[in-house]
Protein backbone atom coordinates (compact mmCIF):
# COMPACT_ATOMS: atom_id res chain seq x y z
CA UNK A 1 0.00 0.00 0.00
CA UNK A 2 1.33 3.32 -0.95
CA UNK A 3 2.08 5.84 2.13
CA UNK A 4 3.08 8.96 2.86
CA UNK A 5 5.50 9.93 5.35
CA UNK A 6 6.02 13.48 6.92
CA UNK A 7 9.65 14.21 6.94
CA UNK A 8 11.00 17.76 9.18
CA UNK A 9 14.22 18.98 9.22
CA UNK A 10 14.75 21.94 12.55
CA UNK A 11 18.25 23.48 12.60
CA UNK A 12 20.25 26.74 12.63
CA UNK A 13 19.69 28.27 9.41
CA UNK A 14 22.27 28.40 6.97
CA UNK A 15 22.78 27.91 3.39
CA UNK A 16 21.85 24.92 1.26
CA UNK A 17 19.62 22.92 3.70
CA UNK A 18 16.57 22.43 1.37
CA UNK A 19 19.19 21.27 -1.24
CA UNK A 20 20.80 18.52 0.79
CA UNK A 21 17.80 17.13 2.35
CA UNK A 22 15.79 17.02 -0.84
CA UNK A 23 18.67 15.72 -2.68
CA UNK A 24 18.89 12.55 -0.50
CA UNK A 25 14.68 12.00 -0.99
CA UNK A 26 15.05 12.59 -4.76
CA UNK A 27 17.78 9.93 -4.59
CA UNK A 28 15.46 7.50 -2.58
CA UNK A 29 12.85 8.32 -5.20
CA UNK A 30 10.42 10.20 -3.09
CA UNK A 31 8.31 12.56 -4.56
CA UNK A 32 7.14 15.34 -2.10
CA UNK A 33 3.60 16.55 -1.63
CA UNK A 34 3.74 19.36 0.09
CA UNK A 35 6.46 21.36 1.52
CA UNK A 36 6.60 24.17 4.30
CA UNK A 37 9.32 25.99 5.24
CA UNK A 38 9.70 29.05 8.01
CA UNK A 39 12.79 31.05 9.83
CA UNK A 40 11.94 31.30 13.53
CA UNK A 41 14.35 33.29 15.56
CA UNK A 42 17.28 32.20 13.48
CA UNK A 43 15.88 28.51 13.44
CA UNK A 44 15.40 26.94 10.45
CA UNK A 45 11.88 24.41 10.47
CA UNK A 46 11.18 22.76 7.42
CA UNK A 47 7.79 20.30 7.18
CA UNK A 48 7.73 18.19 3.88
CA UNK A 49 5.05 15.84 3.31
CA UNK A 50 6.46 13.08 1.03
CA UNK A 51 5.22 9.85 -0.75
CA UNK A 52 6.66 6.76 0.36
CA UNK A 53 6.26 3.75 -2.33
CA UNK A 54 8.38 1.77 -0.75
CA UNK A 55 8.59 1.30 3.44
CA UNK A 56 12.08 -0.73 3.05
CA UNK A 57 13.70 1.93 1.66
CA UNK A 58 13.38 3.64 5.03
CA UNK A 59 16.23 2.33 6.66
CA UNK A 60 18.60 3.66 4.21
CA UNK A 61 16.63 6.60 3.79
CA UNK A 62 17.39 7.36 7.96
CA UNK A 63 20.95 6.89 7.43
CA UNK A 64 21.28 8.88 4.35
CA UNK A 65 19.84 11.70 6.61
CA UNK A 66 22.26 11.15 9.70
CA UNK A 67 25.18 11.99 7.32
CA UNK A 68 23.05 15.33 6.46
CA UNK A 69 21.96 15.80 10.45
CA UNK A 70 26.15 15.52 11.20
CA UNK A 71 27.31 17.37 8.45
CA UNK A 72 24.64 20.18 8.89
CA UNK A 73 24.15 20.16 12.70
CA UNK A 74 20.44 19.42 11.94
CA UNK A 75 17.39 17.04 13.76
CA UNK A 76 15.63 15.21 10.99
CA UNK A 77 12.99 13.03 11.47
CA UNK A 78 10.51 10.94 9.31
CA UNK A 79 7.34 9.41 10.45
CA UNK A 80 4.38 7.67 8.31
CA UNK A 81 1.81 9.97 8.19
CA UNK A 82 -1.04 8.18 10.02
CA UNK A 83 0.50 8.51 13.48
CA UNK A 84 -0.62 12.68 13.17
CA UNK A 85 -4.04 11.21 11.22
CA UNK A 86 -4.65 9.10 14.01
CA UNK A 87 -3.84 12.10 16.72
CA UNK A 88 -5.61 14.71 14.89
CA UNK A 89 -8.48 13.45 13.13
CA UNK A 90 -11.38 11.71 14.56
CA UNK B 1 -7.23 14.46 5.00
CA UNK B 2 -4.26 17.61 5.47
CA UNK B 3 -2.35 17.30 8.11
CA UNK B 4 -2.38 20.89 9.21
CA UNK B 5 1.74 21.65 9.92
CA UNK B 6 0.45 23.18 13.27
CA UNK B 7 -0.83 19.51 14.15
CA UNK B 8 2.72 18.04 13.10
CA UNK B 9 4.44 20.34 14.96
CA UNK B 10 2.67 19.78 18.15
CA UNK B 11 3.22 16.03 17.87
CA UNK B 12 6.91 16.49 17.41
CA UNK B 13 7.08 18.91 20.18
CA UNK B 14 5.31 16.43 22.61
CA UNK B 15 7.70 13.73 21.43
CA UNK B 16 10.48 15.46 21.08
CA UNK B 17 10.20 17.89 24.42
CA UNK B 18 7.49 16.42 26.42
CA UNK B 19 8.42 12.67 26.89
CA UNK B 20 5.70 11.26 24.79
CA UNK B 21 6.28 7.58 24.57
CA UNK B 22 3.92 4.38 24.34
CA UNK B 23 5.89 3.19 27.70
CA UNK B 24 5.03 -0.68 26.85
CA UNK B 25 3.96 -3.32 24.53
CA UNK B 26 2.91 -6.36 26.26
CA UNK B 27 2.13 -9.99 24.51
CA UNK B 28 0.45 -12.12 27.01
CA UNK B 29 0.80 -15.82 25.94
CA UNK B 30 -1.04 -18.49 27.59
CA UNK B 31 1.02 -21.51 28.97
CA UNK B 32 -2.04 -23.67 30.04
CA UNK B 33 -0.93 -26.39 27.47
CA UNK B 34 2.95 -26.52 29.02
CA UNK B 35 1.51 -29.11 31.79
CA UNK B 36 3.40 -32.42 31.35
CA UNK B 37 3.90 -35.00 34.04
CA UNK B 38 7.75 -34.76 33.35
CA UNK B 39 9.36 -31.57 34.72
CA UNK B 40 12.01 -31.61 32.28
CA UNK B 41 9.04 -31.24 29.33
CA UNK B 42 7.16 -28.49 31.46
CA UNK B 43 10.39 -26.73 31.04
CA UNK B 44 10.99 -27.44 27.15
CA UNK B 45 7.30 -26.47 26.54
CA UNK B 46 7.30 -22.68 28.44
CA UNK B 47 10.51 -22.08 27.19
CA UNK B 48 9.25 -23.06 23.03
CA UNK B 49 6.28 -21.51 23.52
CA UNK B 50 7.52 -18.49 24.67
CA UNK B 51 10.31 -18.08 22.40
CA UNK B 52 7.79 -18.84 19.35
CA UNK B 53 5.42 -16.66 19.72
CA UNK B 54 7.29 -13.57 21.41
CA UNK B 55 10.68 -14.04 19.19
CA UNK B 56 10.11 -11.36 16.75
CA UNK B 57 8.51 -8.87 19.54
CA UNK B 58 11.38 -7.05 20.38
CA UNK B 59 12.67 -6.19 16.22
CA UNK B 60 9.14 -5.90 15.11
CA UNK B 61 7.61 -2.91 17.84
CA UNK B 62 11.56 -1.34 17.08
CA UNK B 63 10.77 -1.14 13.36
CA UNK B 64 7.52 0.46 13.91
CA UNK B 65 8.86 2.83 16.71
CA UNK B 66 11.32 3.59 13.72
CA UNK B 67 8.54 4.12 11.07
CA UNK B 68 6.28 6.54 13.36
CA UNK B 69 9.09 8.22 15.38
CA UNK B 70 7.64 7.83 18.63
CA UNK B 71 9.55 5.87 21.30
CA UNK B 72 8.18 2.18 22.60
CA UNK B 73 10.16 2.44 25.31
CA UNK B 74 9.13 -1.51 27.21
CA UNK B 75 8.78 -4.90 25.18
CA UNK B 76 7.44 -7.31 27.92
CA UNK B 77 5.56 -10.36 28.39
CA UNK B 78 2.99 -11.69 30.26
CA UNK B 79 1.94 -15.44 30.91
CA UNK B 80 -0.50 -17.63 32.38
CA UNK B 81 -0.33 -17.71 36.17
CA UNK B 82 2.25 -20.10 36.69
CA UNK B 83 1.15 -21.31 39.63
CA UNK B 84 -1.91 -22.87 37.34
CA UNK B 85 0.95 -24.99 35.32
CA UNK B 86 2.86 -25.83 38.78
CA UNK B 87 0.45 -29.07 39.64
CA UNK B 88 2.64 -31.49 41.96
CA UNK B 89 5.90 -29.55 41.40
CA UNK B 90 8.19 -28.69 44.50
CA UNK B 91 9.49 -25.60 45.48
CA UNK B 92 13.01 -26.26 44.13
CA UNK B 93 11.63 -26.99 40.90
CA UNK B 94 9.71 -23.90 40.71
CA UNK B 95 12.20 -21.84 41.26
CA UNK B 96 13.82 -23.78 38.10
CA UNK B 97 10.87 -22.76 36.26
CA UNK B 98 11.83 -19.11 37.47
CA UNK B 99 15.14 -19.05 35.20
CA UNK B 100 13.64 -20.95 32.27
CA UNK B 101 11.04 -17.88 31.80
CA UNK B 102 14.38 -15.30 33.00
CA UNK B 103 16.07 -17.47 30.05
CA UNK B 104 13.31 -17.00 27.40
CA UNK B 105 13.06 -13.02 28.49
CA UNK B 106 16.69 -13.07 27.49
CA UNK B 107 16.36 -14.44 24.37
CA UNK B 108 13.61 -12.43 23.30
CA UNK B 109 15.43 -9.02 24.41
CA UNK B 110 12.07 -8.39 26.94
CA UNK B 111 12.88 -6.35 29.70
CA UNK B 112 10.31 -8.28 32.19
CA UNK B 113 8.76 -11.14 32.07
CA UNK B 114 5.20 -11.23 34.53
CA UNK B 115 2.82 -13.77 35.74
CA UNK B 116 5.25 -15.75 38.41
CA UNK B 117 1.74 -15.65 39.98
CA UNK B 118 -0.93 -17.09 42.07
CA UNK B 119 -4.39 -16.23 42.72
CA UNK B 120 -5.66 -17.30 46.00
CA UNK B 121 -7.75 -14.42 46.72
CA UNK B 122 -10.51 -17.52 48.03
CA UNK B 123 -8.08 -20.36 48.78
CA UNK B 124 -4.70 -22.09 48.12
CA UNK B 125 -4.30 -24.60 46.44
CA UNK B 126 -0.99 -27.04 46.45
CA UNK B 127 0.53 -25.39 43.77
CA UNK B 128 -0.09 -22.14 44.92
CA UNK B 129 1.38 -22.75 48.00
CA UNK B 130 4.29 -23.98 46.47
CA UNK B 131 4.62 -20.58 44.31
CA UNK B 132 4.16 -18.45 47.73
CA UNK B 133 7.47 -20.33 48.72
CA UNK B 134 9.41 -20.00 45.78
CA UNK B 135 8.58 -16.22 45.19
CA UNK B 136 12.24 -15.41 47.39
CA UNK B 137 14.51 -17.22 45.71
CA UNK B 138 12.85 -16.57 42.13
CA UNK B 139 12.77 -12.96 42.26
CA UNK B 140 16.53 -12.83 43.80
CA UNK B 141 18.02 -15.57 41.43
CA UNK B 142 17.06 -13.69 38.11
CA UNK B 143 16.68 -10.44 36.27
CA UNK B 144 13.62 -9.97 34.45
CA UNK B 145 10.79 -12.45 35.84
CA UNK B 146 7.98 -10.43 38.05
CA UNK B 147 5.45 -11.84 40.56
CA UNK B 148 2.28 -11.25 41.71
CA UNK B 149 0.06 -12.24 44.08
CA UNK B 150 -4.11 -11.88 44.22
CA UNK B 151 -5.31 -11.87 47.82
CA UNK B 152 -8.76 -10.36 47.61
CA UNK B 153 -11.43 -9.53 45.58
CA UNK B 154 -14.92 -7.31 45.98
CA UNK B 155 -16.91 -10.77 45.00
CA UNK B 156 -14.76 -13.13 47.40
CA UNK B 157 -13.38 -10.79 50.38
CA UNK B 158 -9.28 -11.20 51.61
CA UNK B 159 -8.15 -14.25 52.30
CA UNK B 160 -6.39 -13.01 55.32
CA UNK B 161 -4.01 -16.62 55.40
CA UNK B 162 -2.43 -15.17 52.28
CA UNK B 163 -1.98 -11.64 53.42
CA UNK B 164 -0.07 -13.00 56.18
CA UNK B 165 2.13 -14.85 54.28
CA UNK B 166 3.07 -12.10 51.84
CA UNK B 167 4.75 -10.42 54.79
CA UNK B 168 6.88 -13.17 54.98
CA UNK B 169 7.33 -13.17 51.21
CA UNK B 170 8.71 -10.03 51.04
CA UNK B 171 10.60 -9.79 54.04
CA UNK B 172 12.67 -12.94 52.78
CA UNK B 173 13.06 -11.52 49.14
CA UNK B 174 14.56 -8.34 51.00
CA UNK B 175 16.80 -10.39 52.87
CA UNK B 176 18.01 -12.45 50.04
CA UNK B 177 18.43 -8.92 47.87
CA UNK B 178 20.15 -7.22 50.68
CA UNK B 179 23.01 -6.82 48.72
CA UNK B 180 21.34 -4.31 46.22
CA UNK B 181 18.81 -2.63 48.29
CA UNK B 182 16.18 -5.52 48.36
CA UNK B 183 15.62 -4.91 44.86
CA UNK B 184 14.16 -7.95 44.65
CA UNK B 185 10.48 -6.43 46.19
CA UNK B 186 10.92 -3.83 43.42
CA UNK B 187 9.75 -7.00 41.31
CA UNK B 188 6.80 -8.71 43.46
CA UNK B 189 2.94 -7.17 43.47
CA UNK B 190 0.20 -7.81 46.42
CA UNK B 191 -3.08 -6.85 44.54
CA UNK B 192 -7.29 -7.08 45.13
CA UNK B 193 -9.21 -6.87 42.17
CA UNK B 194 -6.70 -7.44 39.66
CA UNK B 195 -7.31 -7.11 36.08
CA UNK B 196 -6.56 -9.57 33.66
CA UNK B 197 -5.27 -8.00 30.63
CA UNK B 198 -3.08 -5.02 32.33
CA UNK B 199 0.31 -4.96 30.13
CA UNK B 200 2.23 -3.11 33.19
CA UNK B 201 4.64 -4.43 35.35
CA UNK B 202 5.05 -5.93 38.01
CA UNK B 203 1.42 -6.81 38.05
CA UNK B 204 1.09 -8.21 34.37
CA UNK B 205 -0.25 -11.76 33.61
CA UNK B 206 -2.61 -13.27 30.83
CA UNK B 207 -5.58 -13.83 32.86
CA UNK B 208 -7.94 -17.27 32.32
CA UNK B 209 -10.23 -15.35 30.07
CA UNK B 210 -7.82 -14.56 27.60
CA UNK B 211 -6.84 -16.21 24.61
CA UNK B 212 -3.84 -17.92 23.58
CA UNK B 213 -1.85 -14.64 22.29
CA UNK B 214 -2.74 -10.97 22.88
CA UNK B 215 -0.78 -8.14 22.51
CA UNK B 216 -1.79 -5.11 24.64
CA UNK B 217 -0.45 -1.27 24.75
CA UNK B 218 0.35 0.75 27.64
CA UNK B 219 0.64 4.28 26.91
CA UNK B 220 2.02 7.19 29.11
CA UNK B 221 2.55 10.88 28.88
CA UNK B 222 2.45 12.55 32.15
CA UNK B 223 4.91 14.95 30.79
CA UNK B 224 2.90 16.01 27.59
CA UNK B 225 -0.09 16.56 30.25
CA UNK B 226 1.72 18.46 32.42
CA UNK B 227 3.11 21.00 29.41
CA UNK B 228 -1.03 21.23 27.81
CA UNK B 229 -1.95 22.67 31.64
CA UNK B 230 1.18 24.99 32.00
CA UNK B 231 -0.06 26.70 28.58
CA UNK B 232 -3.90 27.56 30.47
CA UNK B 233 -2.14 28.54 33.77
CA UNK B 234 -6.34 30.82 34.95
CA UNK B 235 -8.59 27.90 33.35
CA UNK B 236 -10.91 26.62 35.83
CA UNK B 237 -11.07 23.14 37.17
CA UNK B 238 -13.79 22.37 34.30
CA UNK B 239 -10.99 23.49 31.97
CA UNK B 240 -8.66 21.55 33.84
CA UNK B 241 -10.11 18.29 33.39
CA UNK B 242 -10.57 19.57 29.58
CA UNK B 243 -7.43 19.91 28.76
CA UNK B 244 -6.63 16.24 30.02
CA UNK B 245 -8.96 15.09 28.55
CA UNK B 246 -7.92 16.37 24.52
CA UNK B 247 -4.25 15.96 25.55
CA UNK B 248 -4.91 12.23 26.79
CA UNK B 249 -7.19 11.70 23.38
CA UNK B 250 -4.02 12.50 21.21
CA UNK B 251 -1.47 10.39 23.07
CA UNK B 252 -4.19 7.22 23.56
CA UNK B 253 -4.58 7.68 19.44
CA UNK B 254 -0.84 7.29 18.76
CA UNK B 255 -0.80 4.56 21.03
CA UNK B 256 -3.56 2.08 19.30
CA UNK B 257 -2.44 3.23 16.37
CA UNK B 258 1.29 1.58 16.64
CA UNK B 259 -0.07 -1.40 19.18
CA UNK B 260 -2.35 -2.20 16.64
CA UNK B 261 0.35 -2.13 14.05
CA UNK B 262 2.46 -3.99 16.03
CA UNK B 263 0.10 -6.59 16.82
CA UNK B 264 -0.43 -7.46 12.31
CA UNK B 265 2.57 -7.78 12.24
CA UNK B 266 3.20 -10.42 14.81
CA UNK B 267 -0.02 -12.01 13.68
CA UNK B 268 -1.81 -12.05 17.25
CA UNK B 269 -5.02 -10.08 18.34
CA UNK B 270 -4.69 -6.10 19.31
CA UNK B 271 -5.78 -6.93 23.61
CA UNK B 272 -5.93 -3.37 25.01
CA UNK B 273 -5.41 -0.37 25.70
CA UNK B 274 -4.09 0.27 29.20
CA UNK B 275 -4.71 4.51 29.57
CA UNK B 276 -1.88 4.80 32.42
CA UNK B 277 -0.19 7.83 33.05
CA UNK B 278 3.08 6.70 34.32
CA UNK B 279 5.49 8.91 35.41
CA UNK B 280 9.65 8.33 35.04
CA UNK B 281 12.29 9.85 36.24
CA UNK B 282 12.96 11.78 33.17
CA UNK B 283 12.49 15.66 33.92
CA UNK B 284 8.98 16.84 34.00
CA UNK B 285 7.54 13.55 33.40
CA UNK B 286 5.72 13.08 36.68
CA UNK B 287 2.01 12.45 37.86
CA UNK B 288 2.88 14.85 40.94
CA UNK B 289 3.69 17.52 39.26
CA UNK B 290 1.15 18.05 37.23
CA UNK B 291 -1.22 17.69 40.76
CA UNK B 292 1.34 20.82 41.53
CA UNK B 293 0.10 22.78 38.16
CA UNK B 294 -3.15 22.39 39.49
CA UNK B 295 -2.64 24.68 42.07
CA UNK B 296 -0.90 22.58 44.83
CA UNK B 297 2.31 24.09 46.42
CA UNK B 298 3.37 20.29 47.48
CA UNK B 299 1.96 17.06 46.45
CA UNK B 300 0.13 15.53 49.56
CA UNK B 301 -0.90 18.81 50.51
CA UNK B 302 -4.67 19.63 51.33
CA UNK B 303 -6.77 18.96 47.95
CA UNK B 304 -4.42 16.53 47.14
CA UNK B 305 -6.87 13.57 46.45
CA UNK B 306 -9.04 16.38 44.74
CA UNK B 307 -7.27 17.12 42.64
CA UNK B 308 -5.60 13.77 41.91
CA UNK B 309 -9.91 12.85 41.36
CA UNK B 310 -9.70 14.70 38.74
CA UNK B 311 -7.33 13.75 36.77
CA UNK B 312 -7.58 10.42 37.16
CA UNK B 313 -11.40 10.54 36.15
CA UNK B 314 -10.36 13.01 32.63
CA UNK B 315 -7.59 11.10 31.74
CA UNK B 316 -10.30 7.68 31.30
CA UNK B 317 -12.58 10.28 29.60
CA UNK B 318 -10.35 11.34 26.77
CA UNK B 319 -8.72 7.75 26.38
CA UNK B 320 -12.20 5.98 26.77
CA UNK B 321 -13.37 8.17 23.94
CA UNK B 322 -9.78 7.04 22.11
CA UNK B 323 -9.57 3.82 21.77
CA UNK B 324 -12.64 0.83 21.31
CA UNK B 325 -10.60 -1.68 24.11
CA UNK B 326 -9.73 0.09 27.15
CA UNK B 327 -8.37 -2.13 29.78
CA UNK B 328 -5.77 -2.88 32.05
CA UNK B 329 -5.67 -0.63 35.12
CA UNK B 330 -6.11 2.41 33.20
CA UNK B 331 -5.56 5.59 35.51
CA UNK B 332 -2.91 7.39 37.01
CA UNK B 333 0.10 5.67 38.77
CA UNK B 334 1.16 7.29 41.66
CA UNK B 335 5.12 5.40 42.22
CA UNK B 336 7.18 7.44 44.84
CA UNK B 337 10.52 5.78 43.31
CA UNK B 338 9.79 6.36 39.23
CA UNK B 339 8.21 10.31 39.90
CA UNK B 340 10.75 12.92 40.73
CA UNK B 341 7.90 14.85 42.82
CA UNK B 342 6.74 12.57 44.81
CA UNK B 343 10.55 11.89 45.79
CA UNK B 344 10.68 16.23 46.28
CA UNK B 345 6.98 15.60 48.34
CA UNK B 346 8.71 13.24 50.68
CA UNK B 347 11.48 14.89 51.21
CA UNK B 348 9.75 18.04 51.86
CA UNK B 349 7.69 16.04 54.35
CA UNK B 350 3.90 17.02 52.61
CA UNK B 351 3.67 13.60 51.49
CA UNK B 352 3.37 10.39 53.73
CA UNK B 353 2.61 7.16 53.72
CA UNK B 354 -1.23 7.73 55.28
CA UNK B 355 -1.49 10.20 52.19
CA UNK B 356 -0.42 7.96 49.56
CA UNK B 357 -2.52 5.25 51.00
CA UNK B 358 -5.71 8.07 50.74
CA UNK B 359 -4.50 9.07 47.48
CA UNK B 360 -5.27 5.22 46.16
CA UNK B 361 -8.55 5.25 46.89
CA UNK B 362 -9.29 7.91 43.88
CA UNK B 363 -6.71 6.73 41.32
CA UNK B 364 -5.31 3.75 39.68
CA UNK B 365 -3.27 1.60 41.68
CA UNK B 366 -2.10 1.49 44.90
CA UNK B 367 1.10 2.16 47.17
CA UNK B 368 3.99 1.72 44.74
CA UNK B 369 7.24 1.64 44.93
CA UNK B 370 7.78 2.93 48.48
CA UNK B 371 11.00 2.16 50.45
CA UNK B 372 10.38 1.27 53.99
CA UNK B 373 12.23 1.06 56.70
CA UNK B 374 14.26 -2.54 56.96
CA UNK B 375 13.28 -3.45 59.98
CA UNK B 376 9.53 -3.30 59.17
CA UNK B 377 7.91 -6.50 60.94
CA UNK B 378 6.43 -8.93 58.31
CA UNK B 379 3.08 -8.60 60.30
CA UNK B 380 3.21 -4.74 59.62
CA UNK B 381 3.55 -5.19 55.66
CA UNK B 382 1.16 -7.74 55.79
CA UNK B 383 -1.50 -4.74 57.65
CA UNK B 384 -0.45 -2.44 54.84
CA UNK B 385 -1.42 -5.11 52.28
CA UNK B 386 -4.63 -5.46 54.36
CA UNK B 387 -5.40 -1.72 54.75
CA UNK B 388 -4.96 -1.65 50.93
CA UNK B 389 -6.83 -4.67 49.93
CA UNK B 390 -9.39 -3.28 52.03
CA UNK B 391 -9.49 0.18 50.23
CA UNK B 392 -9.77 -1.91 46.72
CA UNK B 393 -12.22 -4.85 48.12
CA UNK B 394 -15.01 -1.80 49.61
CA UNK B 395 -14.35 0.11 46.38
CA UNK B 396 -14.58 -2.03 43.92
CA UNK B 397 -11.35 -1.06 42.37
CA UNK B 398 -7.94 -2.79 41.73
CA UNK B 399 -5.36 -1.85 44.83
CA UNK B 400 -1.84 -3.22 44.89
CA UNK B 401 0.87 -3.17 47.22
CA UNK B 402 4.76 -3.05 46.08
CA UNK B 403 6.56 -1.97 48.52
CA UNK B 404 10.28 -2.60 49.44
CA UNK B 405 11.70 -2.97 53.05
CA UNK B 406 15.38 -1.87 52.75
CA UNK B 407 17.40 -4.17 54.75
CA UNK B 408 20.26 -1.94 56.77
CA UNK B 409 18.27 1.37 55.58
CA UNK B 410 16.46 3.68 57.82
CA UNK B 411 13.55 6.21 57.62
CA UNK B 412 15.46 9.34 55.54
CA UNK B 413 18.00 7.40 53.92
CA UNK B 414 18.22 7.37 49.94
CA UNK B 415 18.08 4.69 47.98
CA UNK B 416 18.54 4.14 44.58
CA UNK B 417 16.99 1.37 42.37
CA UNK B 418 18.46 2.84 39.25
CA UNK B 419 17.26 2.71 35.93
CA UNK B 420 13.03 2.99 35.74
CA UNK B 421 12.97 1.76 39.26
CA UNK B 422 14.49 5.02 40.20
CA UNK B 423 15.48 6.42 43.73
CA UNK B 424 12.96 6.34 46.78
CA UNK B 425 13.61 7.99 50.09
CA UNK B 426 12.58 5.35 53.10
CA UNK B 427 9.48 6.23 55.11
CA UNK B 428 9.42 5.02 58.53
CA UNK B 429 6.56 2.57 59.36
CA UNK B 430 4.03 3.51 62.32
CA UNK B 431 5.73 1.34 65.44
CA UNK B 432 2.99 0.45 66.49
CA UNK B 433 2.27 -3.53 66.29
CA UNK B 434 -0.17 -5.19 63.67
CA UNK B 435 0.67 -8.68 65.17
CA UNK B 436 -2.24 -9.92 66.90
CA UNK B 437 -4.72 -8.99 63.76
CA UNK B 438 -2.46 -10.95 60.83
CA UNK B 439 -2.09 -13.90 63.33
CA UNK B 440 -6.19 -14.31 63.65
CA UNK B 441 -5.39 -15.56 60.03
CA UNK B 442 -8.71 -15.96 58.23
CA UNK B 443 -10.89 -14.87 55.23
CA UNK B 444 -12.61 -10.84 55.53
CA UNK B 445 -16.11 -11.72 53.84
CA UNK B 446 -17.23 -10.07 50.34
CA UNK B 447 -18.46 -6.31 51.72
CA UNK B 448 -22.50 -5.66 50.81
CA UNK B 449 -22.67 -4.24 47.55
CA UNK B 450 -25.79 -2.20 48.02
CA UNK B 451 -26.37 -0.19 51.26
CA UNK B 452 -22.92 1.08 50.04
CA UNK B 453 -22.30 4.53 51.68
Amino acid sequence: MQKRAVVTVVGKDQVGIISKVTTVLAKHKMNIHDISQTILQDYFTMMMIVEMKNKDLLEDLLEAFEQVEAEMNLTISVQLEDVFQAMHRI
Amino acid sequence: MAIHYSEIQETIRMVQMESLDIRTVTMGISLRNCQDSDFEKVKANVYDKIVSYAGQLKPIAEQVEKEYGIPIVNKRISITPIAEILGDLSVDQAVELAKVLDKAAEKTGVDFIGGYSALVHKGMTKADQTLLEAIPRALSETNRVCSSVSIGTTRTGINMDAVGQLGHVIKETAELTKDQDSIGCAKFVAFCNPVEDNPFMAGAFHGAGEGEAVLSVGVSGPGVVLNALKRYPEADLGEVADVIKKTVFKITRAGELLGRVVAERLNVPFGIMDLSLAPTNAMNDSVAEILEEIGLESVGTHGTIAALALMNDAVKKGGAMASSYVGGLSGAFIPVSEDNGMIRGIQDGSLTLDKLEAMTCVCSVGLDMIALNGDAPAETLSAIIADEAAIGMINKKTTAVRVIPVVGKNEGEMVEFGGLLGRAPIIGVKPFSSEKMIKRGGRIPAPLQALIN
